[in-house]
C-alpha cells in the first residue's frame, strides 16, 4: 500500500490517531500507522488509495491535509535519493501540469530566498508546467521538522497535496464566539465536531444527546451529515428562555435558532425536557433480543455538579400520602417545579452506559466525556458495561485535573454471553446501584475535593482558550504560507 | 418536535415502560405545522426498519392525516426507479448518489420529518398521564407523585 504523511495540528495530541481511526472505520477503508509521534505533526500512514485518503483527511478536523509520500529523509541528499527512488516514476504524469510548491517549517523555518534555492534542488523533476499559487493542478510539499531553537532541520518529507482539511474553515465556522445561541458551559467547536467524528457520525445515521443544552453535540452530530435530537432537564435551555452567555442580548434565542444559523435545521428531530433517569425514550424490556436498538449514536457530556449538587427527578425522601396530594393537584398548575434529589455522578455514569446498551443498535457508538482528577488512585478508574466494549480514551488534561473522552461500541449480540444483557436491563430497571458509596466512588470524588476550583480553572482556561484560539489559528496559517 | 420523534417516546413513568398501552403517545389537541425539510434518503432507507410502523399509522389516523400504507414500505419502494438505467442491470448497482427518493418516500417524509407538533399534548395509554408540548418542545418531567 502506498504511503501518505498526514500533516497533523499540534493539538489535543491523545485524539489524533482516534480521529482518523475512526473516520477510516466510518468510510470503510484500511488504515495502518507506519510512523507516528505524540510530539510531531508529521504521522506517515499506509492507504490503499487517494481516494481513501480523500475520505478520512476531508472530514477530519486534527488533520490539516494529507500526502502523498514522494521521499524522506534527515538530509537534503538523503531526501533527494529517496524522492528518486520513490516518486521518480510518476514525474512523468506531471511533466505539463500547472504546479505549486511550497516550503514549511515545524519549530523552525526559511527565508524566501533559501526556500526557493530548496526548490530549485528540485529542479531533476523536470516540472514544465505553469507555476500557479491558486487552484493548481498538483501541489508538491517539503517539510521540515526542527527541534525546538535548531537551525538545521532533524527530519525532512517531501510529498504531493491528495487532500486539505475542513479543519480551519469549521473552526471558523462553529466558532462559539459567532454563534447565535451559547451558555457557558458550551463545549468549544473543535472538541464537538473531534467528539462526533470519534463516535462515527456519517449521513443517514440518527444520533441523540441526553444533555444537549444550548445543542453544541447534536449540531455538531448534523454537520457531519446524522439526524439528531436531544434532551435536557432544563426546558429554558432548550426553549431559549434561559437567556444567553453574551451580555445584553435579548429577543428569541434558541436552539433550533443555531440549526437554522448552520442551514442544519432539516436534521434536526427536535428535543424534549426529560430526567435520564425517568426518560420517556423507549427502553426495550429485557425479555426482547438484542437488535431493538434503534440509535446509530450517543453523544454527551454530562452534568458533573458536585459542589451545587447534580439533581435528577424524584424526592430526598418518600413522600407522605398528604404530600403526594397535595403535587397531584398542582402539578398541572403553571409554575408547578417538580421536585429533584440529589444523585451521583458515577451512578449517572452508570445509567448512561445501561440506556446506551438499551438504546443503541449493534455496533452503535456513545461517546461521553468524564472529568477525572489526576490522581493515581483514580486515574483508571473507567465506567464499565458487559454489552460495551471500550474503543478509545481521549485525554484533555488540564493542571489537576483532566476530561476525558470514553467511547464505546454496543457490542452484537454475539459478543454477549447469554443472560447479561437480561441481568444489566434488570439493573437498569431498578435505579440507582445500592453500592454508591463505596470505596470505589468515595475515592473518586475525594479527588474533587478541590471542585471549587477545579471548577473556576475550567471556566478561566475556557476563556483563555477562547481568547488565544485566534493567535494559535493564526501561526498555524502563518506556518502553512512559508 | 417532528413526528417521528413519536416513534421513540413513551411514557415516562417506569411502571409504565413495560405496559405495552404506553406506546405510542397519543397526541391530544395539537396544533400541527409542516416545517419544509430536505429530502435525506440515506436516512429514510436507515430508519425504515426501526419504525413501528402499526403505531405511526394509528398515529396519523388520529392527527387526521393522510393515511399511511397498511404495511410498511420496502427499501427498494423509496428509490426512485431510474429511467436511464435499464431494469436488468444488477450486476452494476446504482452508486448511492444518483438515487432519487420516490413518491413512497417524499410521502413519508412529508408525514414523519416535516409535519411537526408545535402546541398541544402527548397523553400515555396506559396510565393516562398528559405531557404537554409547548413551541415544540414537549415537557416529561414527571410530578413529585409519579417519581
Ligand atoms: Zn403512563
Amino acid at each position: 500500500m502506498p504511503e501518505y504523511l498526514v500533516r497533523l495540528a499540534q493539538a489535543h495530541e491523545s485524539f489524533r490517531k482516534v480521529e482518523l481511526q475512526a473516520l477510516a472505520d466510518v468510510a470503510g477503508v484500511t488504515l495502518q500507522f507506519v510512523k507516528y509521534e505524540e510530539d510531531s505533526p508529521y504521522c506517515i500512514v499506509n492507504l490503499c488509495s487517494d481516494s481513501a485518503a480523500r475520505k478520512i483527511i476531508t472530514r477530519s478536523i486534527l488533520a490539516q491535509g494529507i500526502y502523498e509520500l514522494w521521499g524522506q529523509g534527515s538530509t537534503y541528499r538523503t531526501l533527494h535519493q529517496s524522492v528518486r527512488l520513490l516518486s521518480g516514476f510518476q514525474w512523468p504524469h506531471y511533466e505539463n501540469a500547472s504546479f505549486r510548491f511550497t516550503v514549511e517549517g515545524y519549530r523552525g523555518g526559511r527565508s524566501a530566498s533559501e526556500q526557493r534555492d530548496i526548490i530549485d534542488s528540485f529542479s531533476y523533476m523536470a516540472l514544465k508546467g505553469q507555476p500557479r499559487m491558486r487552484l493548481p493542478d498538483v501541489a508538491f510539499r517539503v517539510f521540515e521538522d526542527y527541534d525546538l531553537d535548531a537551525k538545521e532541520p532533524k527530519y525532512l518529507y517531501f510529498g504531493r497535496l491528495v487532500a486539505e482539511s475542513p479543519r480551519n474553515e469549521a473552526k471558523r465556522t462553529f466558532d462559539l464566539k459567532k454563534r447565535h445561541y451559547i451558555s457557558t458551559t458550551s463545549m468549544d467547536a473543535e472538541l464537538t465536531l473531534l467528539t462526533a467524528n470519534i463516535a462515527h457520525v456519517a449521513p443517514g445515521k440518527l444520533f441523540y444527546d441526553p444533555f444537549m443544552g444550548t445543542g453544541g453535540f447534536p449540531i455538531a452530530c448534523a454537520h457531519f451529515g446524522a439526524v439528531v435530537f436531544g434532551s435536557d432537564i432544563d426546558g429554558r435551555t432548550i426553549r431559549g428562555t434561559g437567556g444567553s452567555a453574551r451580555r445584553g442580548q435579548t429577543g428569541k434565542y434558541d436552539v433550533v435558532g443555531n440549526f437554522r444559523q448552520y442551514g442544519i435545521e432539516s436534521s434536526y428531530l427536535g428535543a424534549f425536557v426529560s430526567d435520564l433517569t425517568n426518560t420517556p425514550l423507549r427502553i426495550p424490556p429485557p425479555t426482547m433480543d438484542l437488535t431493538t436498538g434503534y440509535l446509530d449514536g450517543i453523544v454527551c457530556d454530562p452534568p458533573y455538579g458536585i459542589r451545587e449538587g447534580l439533581k435528577v427527578l424524584g424526592s430526598r425522601q418518600a413522600l407522605l400520602e398528604t404530600e403526594k396530594q397535595t403535587h397531584q393537584d398542582q402539578y398541572k398548575a403553571p409554575g408547578y417545579i417538580p421536585p429533584k434529589r440529589p444523585y451521583s455522578f458515577t451512578a449517572l455514569l452508570d445509567d448512561i452506559l445501561a440506556f446506551a446498551v438499551a438504546t443503541l443498535v449493534e455496533d452503535g457508538r456513545i461517546s461521553m466525556w468524564m472529568p477525572t482528577a489526576n490522581d493515581e488512585d483514580i486515574e483508571l478508574i473507567i465506567p464499565s458495561h458487559p454489552c460495551l466494549e471500550l474503543t478509545s480514551v481521549c485525554v484533555q488534561a488540564f493542571n489537576k485535573w483532566s476530561r476525558r473522552l470514553l467511547t464505546y461500541r454496543r457490542r452484537r449480540e454475539s459478543e454477549v454471553p447469554e443472560g447479561t444483557l437480561e441481568s444489566a436491563k434488570k439493573e437498569y430497571e431498578k435505579g440507582t446501584r445500592a453500592s454508591e458509596l463505596n470505596d470505589f466512588r468515595r475515592k473518586y470524588f475525594q479527588g474533587f475535593k478541590e471542585f471549587e476550583s477545579m471548577k473556576k480553572e475550567f471556566v478561566r482556561l475556557k476563556m483563555n482558550s477562547r481568547a488565544t484560539e485566534e493567535t494559535v489559528g493564526t501561526a498555524e496559517e502563518r506556518e502553512a504560507r512559508t | 418536535m417532528k413526528l417521528l420523534t413519536l416513534n421513540f417516546l413513551t411514557c415516562a413513568i417506569k411502571t409504565c415502560k413495560t405496559n405495552s398501552a404506553s406506546f405510542p403517545l397519543h397526541p391530544r389537541d395539537a396544533e400541527l405545522e409542516i416545517v419544509e425539510a430536505d429530502v435525506n434518503l440515506p436516512f429514510l432507507k436507515n430508519i425504515l426498519p426501526r419504525l413501528m410502523w402499526d403505531e405511526l399509522r394509528g398515529i396519523c389516523t388520529e392527527l387526521g392525516l393522510p393515511e399511511l400504507p397498511a404495511t410498511p414500505p420496502t427499501p427498494a419502494d423509496l428509490i426512485q426507479p431510474s429511467s436511464s438505467t435499464p431494469e436488468t442491470t444488477d450486476a452494476a448497482p446504482i452508486a448511492e448518489a444518483d438515487e432519487e427518493p420516490s413518491q413512497t418516500a417524499k410521502d413519508l417524509h412529508r408525514v414523519l420529518l416535516e409535519t411537526c407538533i408545535q402546541e398541544g399534548k402527548l397523553v400515555c395509554g396506559a396510565c393516562e398521564h398528559e405531557y404537554a408540548v409547548k413551541e415544540g418542545v414537549a415537557n416529561f418531567l414527571l410530578p413529585g407523585h409519579l417519581v
